[in-house]
């Protein structure tokens, strides 16, 4: 197993390529569970916010264990996309089924908050004037919600961005196809390669600060939208 | 066109059962807050499910539990206008009008939205945002929001209680002209029973999810069936009553005999007297010889510009507990001619103005 020297930035590029991906992912499983589960309540749904939940409280190695036994050769879904003639673990697509299972419940987290603060007499309004499901929900509920969901995004990319555990089990250390950043750190560091870890840190470090204070920058000094000023 | 209601729902206090019919002519339904009033409405217009019940507005049957027949809002046709107005914060005026009006063209879409700020007085607004409009703009668009899609019944959520006074009259004004030109069934929500007479002919009382009284308001307000309809409709003096003769009643409350006019079919069960009609008798001195006047003590009082409140006992002088039997209301001009006789004042309840009713 090679380990990746400084001057290898593909760690950077899978990082950037795997939580970009794993994020547009999130943002529309997240936002329509999000928006399924608005729209019902009862114990069940208890169940269903638990399991939503569950992997942001489960280690990471737990979650990918579940995957790998999901998507081995003898998993359910293993099994499938084996007959389709395609395997996932240990590939560039399992880095990105880590971090968006992964992410997956901070994007549900903040797009149920921000959908339940938006007036529900306003999406009553608009089907008594005719519109459909549809119209409610993208013309109505998703653009009061979209700085909620905005931010939520953003955590997700940061998540998935710093993911490792469940990448690891998933996705192995293959370095140019699924050696994303923490993943470069983790080997860097048993190799003893301390310049190639710091480097690595500080890149890490320096893109989720920047897209922290960016979200806060975002979501605090720039005020008010257009039409919610006076 | 007409529209046929009648649903139960179980609330979490009590249960809301009402059958009412309305046509072309507005009707107001008239409770004190918390009655289902608003409830009533969303059921109505499909946003809540009712339990149990039919809903049939012309030929259209927009509800029946028993045939699984649910019509969802959207295709309803039911306008609605919600009590703080419910208006898209982020589109503009122009925007919220032209929400419901997606099947049209753009050209058919801006003139019909031009047409109806215009009737709506609204015009200079359309590219504002809600934030920026008056309560009664915001009341404005909506309203012009909920006629856009030409809704076949009109829904009206206490369209006056978010505003402040002075605007009330000037949107009642508007209310009362798009009532006489609207054809279609319209309801009209309100805890307010002046605004409930000034604006409609019919009136529902509705108390504690039930039709307290339905028909015309003249019929409403002169002969309440109980004593719950007759204070909702501002009446503040009630007595228990008991049948002697065909014209003579025993008022066990106010300790009295008093001759009525009203012929009962059902024996009474309670008298009462709106305020305003009480009267005095201003010979002072003296016993009281004529029927239905008894002697009184004046309480306390209070005053608006105009009136002046009296909290009156009846047969005997005021005491520490400071109890009263009736309140009486006066113009100032009068109260002047006789505040200054001697205690006991005599009260005048003029068989003309008292009512029986049967609960």
């Amino acid at each position: 197993m090679s380990v990746p020297t400084a001057t290898d930035w593909s760690p950077l590029w899978i990082s950037l390529e795997t939580s970009l991906t794993a994020t547009l992912i999130t943002l529309v499983a997240g936002l329509a569970a999000a928006a399924w589960r608005e729209r019902r309540s009862g114990p069940a749904m208890a169940f269903v916010d638990g399991v939503c939940l569950l992997p942001l409280v489960l280690p990471p190695t737990v979650v990918g264990f579940f995957l790998l036994l999901l998507f081995g050769r003898n998993g359910p879904l293993g099994k499938l996309l084996l007959k389709m003639g395609t395997t996932v673990v240990f590939s560039w697509p399992a880095t990105v089924i880590a971090a968006a299972v992964v992410s997956f419940p901070l994007m549900y987290l903040t797009a149920r908050a921000a959908l339940e603060q938006v007036d529900a007499r306003l999406l009553e309004a608009a089907r008594t004037i005719g519109a459909s499901e549809w119209r409610v929900f993208h013309e109505i509920a998703l653009p009061l919600a979209w700085p909620g969901v905005l931010a939520g995004t953003i955590l997700s990319f940061a998540r998935a961005l710093g993911e490792f555990g469940a990448t690891l089990m998933l996705a192995g250390n293959i370095p140019g196809r699924t050696a994303t950043i923490p993943i470069a750190i983790y080997f860097a560091v048993e190799a003893d390669d301390m310049r190639s870890a710091v480097a690595w840190c500080a890149a890490d470090v320096a893109i989720s600060l920047a897209l922290l204070s960016g979200l806060y920058y975002w979501t605090h000094a720039q005020g008010p939208a257009r039409w919610a000023r006076r | 066109m007409a529209l046929e209601v009648q649903i139960e729902k179980k609330l979490a206090e009590f249960a809301l059962n009402v059958k009412f019919s309305a046509d072309d002519a507005p009707l107001a339904i008239l409770g004190p807050s918390g009655s289902g009033k608003t409830m009533l409405l969303r059921c109505i217009a499909g946003i809540e499910r009712p339990n149990r019940g039919r809903i049939v507005l012309g030929d259209r049957v927009l509800l029946d539990t028993e045939r699984r027949v649910r019509v969802p809002a959207r295709d309803r046709r039911v306008g609605m206008l919600f009590q703080h107005y419910a208006l898209f914060p982020h589109r503009t005026v122009a925007e919220n009008v032209a929400f419901g009006l997606q099947s049209l063209s753009t050209g058919e879409r801006d003139s019909r939205v031009r047409s109806l700020l215009e009737r709506a007085h609204a015009r200079e607004l359309a590219e504002r945002y809600p934030r920026q409009l008056s309560g009664g703009e915001q009341q404005r668009v909506a309203l012009a929001r909920a006629l856009a899609v030409e809704p076949e019944a009109l829904l009206l959520d206490e369209p006056l209680s978010a505003l402040d006074t002075h605007l009330r009259s000037q949107m009642e004004a508007q209310l009362h002209e798009t009532f006489r030109v609207y054809r279609g069934p319209a309801l009209l929500v309100t805890h307010n029973l002046e605004e409930a007479y000034r604006l409609s002919e019919r009136l529902l009382v509705l108390s504690r999810g039930r039709v307290a009284a339905l028909g015309p308001r003249e019929e409403v307000f002169r002969h309440p069936p109980s004593v719950e309809v007759a204070r909702l409709t501002g009446c503040k003096n009630f007595s228990r009553a008991l049948a002697i003769s065909g014209d003579t009643i025993e008022a066990s409350d106010w300790g009295c005999q008093l001759r009525v006019k009203q012929a009962f079919s059902r024996p009474p069960a309670h008298v009462g007297i709106r305020a305003h009609h009480i009267d005095f008798a201003e010979s002072s001195g003296g016993a009281p010889t004529e029927d239905n006047v008894f002697p009184c003590w004046l309480v306390r009082s209070s005053e608006t510009p105009f009136r002046i409140t009296l909290y009156l006992r009846l047969h005997k002088p005021a005491d520490e507990s400071g109890s009263y039997d009736l309140q009486a209301e006066v113009f100032k001009e009068k109260w002047e001619r006789f505040r200054n006789h001697p205690l006991p004042w005599h009260v005048r309840l003029s068989a003309d103005s008292l009512f029986l009713m049967p609960e």
